[in-house]
């Protein structure tokens, strides 16, 4: 029995990893970057942002694994965004119910996750193809690399363009006020892919490719 | 009369200039970022946007008012403004593609991308929180479309010398990329404060 799991636990890990590191959504693909610049100007809405795109991957994710053999392969598409679509609804709702005030701030945001390039791209390429429980763990992985790269990049923003953490106050001096300008998201943004490019360069051997949407 | 038409005029401005959907409100950016490297793709890509913008409020604004408030299902909006844009897109790409083939193959490539893109979305969405009268929406999607396309332009024309320039590696492609709109953005701020609504 122990035997057996083995193989299969090291296998769900890789699938996790992939999705944090190696295909991570904003700094490697490029895509989905539409929230990482808007929400990221304190922490506290940018992991809101992060965990509601969590849930919703890894809730689309298992609902088109579900229905793989249900749905008809010449419909696919639309059927996948009804099913987000309809999973965005609910996070909406929930967090408009239970976080009034994040919610007046990022409201728009979470509604538009619903055109996020990698939900979709994970239905189709991943979750269409595989059982349930691997589809969990990929969109827990495609998920956390989200929430990873949006902690980072509003944990730059928020402690030089205000000095605090989360909204505790750590320094005193006068802070840099176009990091929380919308200026300040995409340099950041764009100072750390080219961080991560040279990573790649550096320690990997890549070709520091500037992503997906940079064909 | 007069007074409405001076208040269409500034919500104009405003959502082109100062409320700017790809440097205030960091919207549409994977578009942005992926078709801005030729200036001829990113006017293509410009004129179906503003288009698509403008019919899409009209639609989902009548859907809205006539349709959802009346039923009480105004929770369904996501799901309901991305059938409404799916369903036209697809609809005028095969009219188009019947009725001017031309004009089909300069556009068509784009019309299939737009479907889901959350800068087509969010025209919709933004009316309905806001209680956009009909003439309103309509103001307001052409101004966030013509706002798109002039970030666009712009980004294009400034990539295009970004080619020849000698980037570390590193920063090479998108990294540059992201520096240059931040700039821009910068540049962008001074329209705040110009009209208040």
């Amino acid at each position: 029995m122990l035997h057996h799991e083995e193989p299969e636990k090291i296998n769900y890990l890789k699938t996790v990893l992939v999705g944090i590191f190696k295909d991570n959504t904003i700094f490697r693909l490029a895509i989905s970057l539409c929230p990482a610049i808007a929400v990221t100007n304190s922490m506290k809405t940018a992991l809101m942002m992060g965990i509601a795109v969590v849930f919703v991957q890894i809730m689309v994710n298992i609902t088109v694994s579900a229905l793989r053999y249900v749905i008809n392969p010449k419909v696919r598409i639309p059927v996948y965004m009804l099913i987000i679509s309809g999973w965005v609804t609910v996070i909406d709702l929930l967090t408009a119910a239970f976080f009034t005030q994040i919610y007046k701030q990022m409201g728009l945001y979470i509604q538009l996750i619903v055109a996020f390039a990698s939900i979709l791209a994970r239905a189709e390429f991943f979750a269409s193809k595989n059982r349930m429980v691997p589809s969990f763990f990929d969109g827990l992985g495609m998920g956390l690399g989200f929430l990873l790269a949006l902690t980072v990049i509003s944990f730059f923003r928020e402690l030089l363009g205000k000095g605090s953490l989360i909204g505790l106050q750590l320094i005193n001096a006068k802070p840099l006020l176009i990091m929380l300008l919308p200026a300040g998201g995409f340099l950041t943004t764009g100072l750390l892919m080219g961080f991560f490019n040279w990573i790649d360069m550096r320690f990997y051997g890549g070709k520091g490719a500037g992503g997906a949407t940079d064909q | 009369m007069d007074k409405e038409l001076v208040h269409l005029f500034e919500l104009f401005i405003s959502a082109s200039l100062i409320n700017n959907f790809v440097f205030t409100r960091f919207l549409g950016l994977c578009i942005f970022f992926g078709v801005s490297k030729k200036m001829e793709t990113a006017v293509g890509m410009s004129v179906t946007f503003t288009a698509v913008m403008v019919i899409s409020a009209a639609l989902s604004w009548l859907i809205y008012n006539y349709v959802m408030i009346p039923l009480d299902i105004t929770f369904l909006k996501i799901v309901v403004f991305i059938g409404i844009i799916a369903t036209f897109v697809q609809a005028s790409d095969t009219i188009m593609r019947k009725i001017t083939p031309g004009l089909y193959y300069k556009l068509g490539v784009y019309l299939a991308l737009i479907s889901t893109n959350c800068i087509i979305l969010a025209v919709p969405l933004i009316n309905a929180g806001e209680k956009y009268t009909f003439m309103t929406s309509l103001v307001f999607g052409l101004g966030s479309g013509i706002g798109f396309a002039l970030a666009l332009v712009i980004m294009a024309s400034i990539r295009e010398k970004l080619e020849l320039a000698d980037v570390p590696r590193p920063f090479a492609g998108l990294p540059i990329a992201f520096i240059t709109t931040a700039l821009i953005a910068l540049a962008f701020t001074g329209f705040a404060g110009m009209i208040t609504l």
